[in-house]
C-alpha cells in the first residue's frame, strides 16, 4: 500500500486555506511605476486606485511594493502631479 | 492545515499592510464613511488582499475595494461566478480578508437571501455575536443580465436586507469575450464579429437598472469606480436601507474592450462625460436624482461630450470610427441623447 496522504487529510469542501498574498504576482510586469517624491503630493489617490493593492502609505510617503505591482499603469495616468513614471523592467 | 503569517511589509510599526478583517465578538462597530484619503489609508484596510490574479488593469479590484471602505461593520461577501470569483480563489488561496462564499453561476442572489436569512435567525436566538451583519453580492454582467437574473428577481421580490453590486464590463469576459444581455449595440465580441455583414451585436443592452427599478426595492443606483466618492456614498446608502438593494456599476475590462491597461478609470469617466452611463439613483421617496458629474452636466449642457470620446479609447469600437460607419455612431449618438433626454425628464433634480 502506499504511504500517500488519504482522503481524510483534504481540505473540506474547497475551501481556501492560504492567503494569496503567498502568490506573489510582481513577475507579470514589463513596466514598473516610480514614485518622484519632489512632486509627490500625497493626494493618494493611486494608493486609492491601485487595483492590486501594491501601493501602501508607510505613514510618511506611499510606497509601491513591487512584489504584487502588475505594472497596469493606472496610477502613473491618474497621478494628478504626474509624479509617477513608469520605467521599462529590463 | 497551514497556517501562515502576514508577510512583514508594515504600514505603521507593528502593523501589517494586509491584514484580515477579525471582529471581537459583542463589540459594537459602526465604521464611519471617511472621505479623507490619508485618514483613510491609516485606519482601513481593503477587503481584498493583494495577490489574486485578475488582469493587469482591471477594474474590478477597484470596485471590490471602493465598495470595502465603505462597509460598516462585520459582512459576508458572496460572488456569482465570474473573473472576480474565478481569479482572487484559485485553490488553495484567496484573497478576501472578509468571510466570502461562492455557490453557483446564478444563485448568487438565492445564496445570499439564505444567509440574510441565516443571520436573522441566529440574531433571534441569541447566537449571533454582532449588532447587524451585512450581505454583499458582488456578481459581473453575466451572472446579473443573463443567468442570475430570476435569482436576483425572486430575492428582489422577497425583501431579503442585502447589497447587491453588480460590475458590468460588458461581456463574458472570463471565458474570452462573448457576448452577454449587457454588451451595448454594435461592439465587437468574439461571438457579434465585425465584418462585411455585421457591425458586431445588433441588440440593445439590457437596462437593468431601470428593471431593478421596476422591482420597487428601496435602493437602486449606478456607478462608476472613476467617481470614488460617489460610489462608496451609494454603497454606503445601499447598506444602510433596509431591503435589497442594487448598484450596476461600469467596469472596464482592457482585455475585452481593447484599451491600454492605464485607461481603465479615464475610459469609465468618460462613459459618463458622453452621457453614455449617467450616474444617478433612485429611492421610492425621491424618486430618480442625478449625482456628482452626471448633476453637472444636467446643469450646464456644455459639458456634454460627443459619443465618439467614448468609442475612440476602445478597440471593440474601432470600426465605428471609420468613414462608410458614421452613420451608424450617428445612431448610436441618437439613442444615447434619447435616453439622457428622457432621464433628465424623470430626475427630480433635474433644472427645467
Amino acid at each position: 500500500m502506499s504511504q500517500q496522504a488519504g482522503w481524510r487529510s483534504l481540505p473540506k469542501a474547497g475551501v481556501a486555506f492560504r492567503l494569496s498574498t503567498d502568490y506573489k504576482t510582481g513577475d507579470w510586469r514589463a513596466l514598473k511605476p516610480v514614485i518622484d517624491y519632489n512632486k509627490c503630493t500625497k493626494c493618494m489617490l493611486c494608493w486609492l486606485f491601485c487595483p492590486d493593492m501594491a501601493i501602501v502609505w508607510d505613514g510618511e510617503n506611499v510606497v509601491v511594493n513591487y512584489d504584487y505591482c502588475k505594472g497596469c499603469g493606472i496610477c502613473a495616468n491618474e497621478c494628478p502631479v504626474k509624479a509617477i513614471s513608469m520605467v521599462p523592467e529590463f | 492545515m497551514v497556517v501562515k503569517t502576514l508577510p512583514e511589509f508594515p504600514v505603521k510599526k507593528g502593523e501589517p499592510a494586509y491584514k484580515l478583517w477579525l471582529f471581537e465578538p459583542g463589540q459594537k462597530v459602526e465604521m464611519p464613511l471617511v472621505f479623507n484619503l490619508r485618514q483613510l489609508a491609516e485606519t482601513r484596510r481593503p477587503a481584498l488582499l493583494p495577490g489574486h490574479r485578475l488582469c493587469a488593469g482591471c477594474a474590478a479590484p477597484i470596485v471590490v475595494k471602493l465598495a470595502s471602505f465603505a462597509f460598516r461593520g462585520p459582512t459576508i461577501v458572496v460572488t456569482a461566478t465570474g473573473c472576480l470569483e474565478v481569479s482572487t480563489t484559485i485553490f488553495p488561496y484567496t484573497s478576501w480578508a472578509v468571510p466570502w462564499i461562492h455557490n453557483a453561476f446564478e444563485n448568487a442572489a438565492a445564496t445570499a437571501s439564505g444567509i440574510v436569512a441565516a443571520v436573522e435567525a441566529m440574531k433571534k436566538t441569541g447566537r449571533l455575536p454582532y449588532e447587524h451583519v451585512d450581505v454583499v453580492v458582488f456578481a459581473g454582467d453575466g451572472g446579473t443580465f443573463d443567468i442570475g437574473f430570476q435569482a436576483l428577481s425572486g430575492a428582489a421580490e422577497r425583501g431579503h436586507d442585502f447589497l447587491y453590486i453588480l460590475y458590468d464590463n460588458e461581456a463574458y469576459m472570463n471565458t474570452g469575450i462573448q457576448r452577454s444581455g449587457g454588451t451595448p449595440k454594435y461592439a465587437w465580441t468574439t461571438t457579434s464579429p465585425v465584418g462585411s455583414v455585421l457591425p458586431g451585436k445588433m441588440e440593445n443592452k439590457k437596462p437593468i437598472a431601470e428593471i431593478m427599478v421596476a422591482h420597487r426595492i428601496p435602493y437602486v443606483a449606478t456607478a462608476t469606480p472613476a467617481h470614488w466618492m460617489d460610489f462608496m456614498k451609494k454603497v454606503r446608502k445601499g447598506i444602510e436601507v433596509k431591503g435589497p438593494a442594487f448598484i450596476h456599476a461600469l467596469s472596464s475590462c482592457d482585455r475585452g474592450w481593447r484599451h491600454d491597461t492605464a485607461l481603465t478609470l479615464e475610459v469609465t469617466r468618460r462613459a459618463v462625460d458622453t452621457c453614455y452611463f449617467p450616474l444617478w439613483e433612485w429611492t421610492p421617496e425621491t424618486g430618480y436624482l442625478l449625482t456628482d458629474r452626471s448633476l453637472a452636466i444636467a446643469r450646464n449642457p456644455k459639458l456634454k461630450q460627443p459619443i465618439e470620446k467614448y468609442l475612440e479609447l476602445q478597440g471593440r469600437f474601432r470600426h465605428l470610427l471609420k468613414p462608410e460607419n458614421k452613420h451608424l455612431v450617428k445612431e448610436l449618438q441618437e439613442l444615447v441623447d434619447a435616453a439622457w433626454e428622457e432621464l433628465l425628464r424623470k430626475a427630480s433634480n433635474a433644472p427645467r
